[in-house]
């Protein structure tokens, strides 16, 4: 922080009459944070940007429209819409039990040991992805797995028998819910912590009865964080690689492991159509926040 | 209530069900190396297996470095948020947020471009450079949990009082973060520190596209392999990730809970 030397001309200036002081401050103050935005700037906005860039120019750098077209071939697309199906289900599910388990936990009169180790314990499954999850899912579901092996001589019910894998839409689904309603656990019991007490007792005052207070209180209250939770959970879902890779091989062709087998290998035969299905990828979960922020204008209107 | 009570239990008993029925599976499975009985076996196996212990070590040091990197950009500058420049906060805060939205296979597919060996500033020419390119990209992955757990810390302490304190007795401004800022927001860094760790220890993405020997690629190169072996590792590394969760519970315990001055 060499670069921050001017303390008492920046206090000064908070005394200072506005106008030519704050001219003269001005630059000092950006020095404070131009640290993060140059990392930001290099490490995170600037590589996007040259993907984006990359995906609308062909290899003499002409602009094109040529590798957006080329993601409407039939394997890219099926790729996308895998990926679109299982982090819409896995996004969903996990964000509705994770509100049902939070509002067990919160509003449920369970014991107290109850909430804080379902917190703790979310906190730990929230973070814990990738290989080592998606080998917990072989030992339980896979073919010879603790589940199917069980339900196989308890019950005589062969699960692989009537259609179900693990290396499939639902198999993955059901993996990756595994990580998604912990996160929805995490973020949305300090929102139901915060409705108020007081606002239950005035809608009882008022004769509302417990379905009308849920419908007029707390589902509106609840429902930006609900929703932006369930578009953070998608897009969490939808760059996950490692899970599924761990999971399926190449055997399950979701956008990332393609996009993975493309960086390593070039298997498209066209360095620019990666960048346009890295553009995609971006594309899907911006337009998601996108949607976020819409809904939640939305809905602060209704609030005030 | 009775009813809401019963259906408080379903849920949660549903819900535990489905959370430890894959963990007790794995140790089960992890158990079952040595034929007809229960054993430690794949444990030992992994334990002694030297590419473990150096992929983990490399991953360990990787997490090291990148809790410095991180803790030098997100404190000074969430610091200086808060203290000066108040009216940048939604632009950082929307930063920080990025690498939620921007995948971070698409990240580092970004750098791998723009800084290969002929570029300008070519991070991939040798080892060190790459490396250092590993932690920059956790870094920039582990951005939004270090801000989030660093402003949440300063916003218990009274920043602009100490600041002027310290200024009184003489400090400049890198006396102020370093001796002053930091160590009132030291638990909420640690919490975000040890997040960033469990986040770095076991990543697959970024570490296996850069050929980087980290501890994730090798755990998968394991799972196509072996067979017992993950599931023992699996287990470390659930391990691992509840011993970060739990020394972050356990320091938020020290965490001051008031606000002397929310601003």
């Amino acid at each position: 922080m060499t670069d921050l030397t001017l303390p008492n001309q920046a206090i000064a200036g908070k005394t200072a009459p506005p106008g030519e002081a704050r001219a003269l401050r001005l630059p000092t103050q950006w020095l404070g944070v131009t640290p993060f935005f140059l990392f930001a700037l290099m490490f995170l906005i600037l590589p996007t940007l040259y993907l984006m860039l990359g995906a609308f120019q062909n290899d003499a750098g002409e602009f094109t429209l040529e590798n957006i077209f080329a993601l409407f071939q039939a394997n890219i697309l099926a790729a996308y819409w895998i990926s679109i199906r299982v982090s819409l289900a896995s996004s969903l599910i996990g964000a509705f039990a994770g509100l049902a388990i939070a509002i067990a936990i919160v509003r449920g009169g369970l014991p107290n040991w109850i909430r804080s180790a379902t917190l703790t314990f979310s906190g730990v499954a929230s973070n814990f992805a990738g290989v080592p999850l998606a080998f917990a899912f072989i030992a339980t579901l896979g073919r010879l797995g603790l589940v199917t092996v069980l339900l196989n001589t308890l019950v005589g019910l062969n699960i692989y028998a009537h259609g179900f894998n693990l290396l499939s839409f639902w198999g993955l689904t059901i993996t990756y819910v595994y990580f998604q309603i912990p996160l929805m656990v995490v973020i949305i019991v300090p929102a139901i912590d915060g409705l108020k007490k007081e606002w239950g007792e005035a809608a009882a005052t008022l004769g509302a009865t417990q379905a009308q207070y849920w419908r007029m209180v707390v589902i509106p209250v609840l429902w930006p964080s609900f929703l932006g939770t369930v578009i953070l959970l998608f897009a969490n879902a939808f760059g996950a690689i490692a899970t599924a890779y761990a999971l399926t091989g190449s055997s399950l062709n979701i956008v990332p492991i393609l996009l993975y087998a493309q960086i390593r290998g070039d298997v498209l035969h066209n360095a620019h159509l990666g960048y346009a299905i890295a553009f995609g990828m971006i594309f899907i979960t911006g337009l998601a926040n996108i949607f976020y922020i819409w809904f939640r204008t939305r809905s602060e209107r209704w609030l005030k | 209530m009775k009813a809401g009570k019963f259906w408080a239990w379903v849920v949660f008993i549903l819900g535990a069900a489905y959370f430890f029925i894959p963990l007790i599976a794995t140790v089960e499975f992890s158990l079952r190396m040595r034929r007809g009985v229960y054993s430690f076996d794949a444990y030992k196996v992994v334990l002694g297996d030297s590419q473990f212990q150096t992929t983990f070590m490399y991953s360990v040091i990787v997490a090291i470095f990148t809790i410095l990197l991180g803790v030098l950009i997100v404190v000074p500058t969430a610091y200086w948020i808060r203290l000066r420049l108040p009216q940048l906060r939604p632009v950082v805060e929307f930063i920080t947020l990025l690498p939620l939205v921007i995948p971070a296979i698409v990240i580092v597919f970004g750098y791998i471009r723009m800084y290969g060996s002929n570029s300008p500033l070519p991070f991939l020419s040798n080892n060190v450079a790459t490396n250092a390119l590993l932690v920059i990209g956790y870094a920039a992955l582990a951005l939004p949990y270090m801000y989030r757990a660093v402003d949440t810390g300063l916003r218990t302490i009274d920043v602009r009082t100490l600041t002027e304190a310290a200024q009184i007795l003489g400090a400049g401004w890198g006396t102020v973060v370093a001796r002053v800022i930091l160590p009132n927001v030291l638990i909420a860094v640690l919490s975000g520190a040890f997040l960033t760790f469990a986040i770095v220890i076991g990543e697959f993405t970024m570490a296996s596209l850069l050929n980087r020997p980290a501890f994730g690629p090798y755990l998968q190169n394991l799972v196509a392999n072996r067979a017992y072996e993950p599931a023992a590792l699996s287990i470390i590394a659930f391990i691992i990730t509840w011993g970060c969760m739990s020394l972050i519970q356990v320091l938020s315990r020290f965490a001051p809970k008031s606000a002397n001055r929310p601003n």
